[in-house]
């Protein structure tokens, strides 16, 4: 998968919307994915955010943690793509933190068995997309073969 | 970021920082496994302590180091994992089997001379 990226974007850094200063919690915040090293990335901004929100130290690991299987899942499969993490509000006031994960790569031919549990969750190469659904709260799959993957979490502060 | 791994007597120690990519957790793999052989090291401890997330991919890797250290007449003992990572990894479904653990450095280390003396002490004549 490697061989294929020119060498110039594999060596590339990352991209995020704001890459200083102090992250507003209302502003989406996007991060481009290329390499392993954006997976990093990703989730050390997902558990800042998820501080800023109030989140605990737990659930701030499960939302880090989530981020890094679907940010895995994008420089797996897709190569490229990109992760938004936003604050959120719900009903009766509370907060929470969603995560979307999006990708124009290959897709999942059939969803329903990427799902299930067991299905290649072994810690192998696989999409373990249950688990990152065990780890939050609100979990949405959107995949069209040849056109891409959109994963949403959201994960609500108790 | 190379992780440095140290040479403690009969033993190999290499801690994990925070944020490690995937590239640099290979690379401490392949060296600890080929330090093995140089050091003639009969354990081989893991400290993640400052790790903050275990995903499928470290899981998966750290359990390669294990298995690849005992292929060479190593063990490995993970040591130091936070009480948050711990529940991550059981909420993701994931295993470290055939994986020793222990809680810090010191029951790793002390894990590790048990196991040696039981080694000798079945010797014949040992």
């Amino acid at each position: 998968m490697g061989e294929r990226q020119p060498a110039a974007e594999s060596a590339g850094g990352f991209a995020v919307s704001r890459r200083s200063g102090r992250v507003s919690p209302n502003e989406a915040q996007e991060i481009a994915v290329r390499a392993d090293a954006d997976i990093v990335v990703a989730r050390q901004r997902g558990r800042e955010l998820a501080a800023s929100l109030g989140f605990g130290p737990t659930d701030q690991t499960l939302i880090a943690t989530a981020i890094s299987e679907l940010t895995r899942n994008i420089v797996l499969y897709a190569q490229r793509g990109r992760i938004v993490l936003k604050a959120i509000v719900g009903q009766g006031g509370k907060r929470g933190i969603m995560v979307v994960a999006r990708d124009d790569g290959p897709g999942i031919p059939n969803v329903e068995q990427a799902l299930q549990s067991g299905f290649s969750t072994s810690g192998g190469l696989g999409l373990g997309l249950p688990g990152v659904r065990r780890l939050t709260d609100e979990f949405h799959i959107a995949s069209e073969v040849g056109h891409g993957t959109t994963v949403t979490v959201k994960k609500w502060n108790r | 970021m190379v992780v440095p791994i140290l040479k403690q007597g009969p033993y190999l120690i290499a801690t994990i920082p925070t944020a490690l990519a995937d590239a640099d957790l290979q690379s401490l793999r392949d060296g600890l496994v080929a330090q093995v052989g140089r050091c003639r090291s009969r354990g081989v401890i893991v400290d993640i302590t400052a790790l903050d997330v275990m995903d499928s991919f470290a899981v998966r890797t750290v359990r390669d180091i294990a298995h690849m250290t005992r292929l060479r007449g190593a063990e490995t003992v993970i040591v130091g994992m936070q009480p948050e990572v711990a529940l991550s990894v059981v909420q993701l479904g994931l295993t470290l089997e055939g994986v020793h653990a222990a809680l810090d450095l010191e029951e790793g280390l002390a894990f590790l001379d048990e196991k040696a003396n039981a080694v000798r002490g079945g010797r014949p004549g040992g």
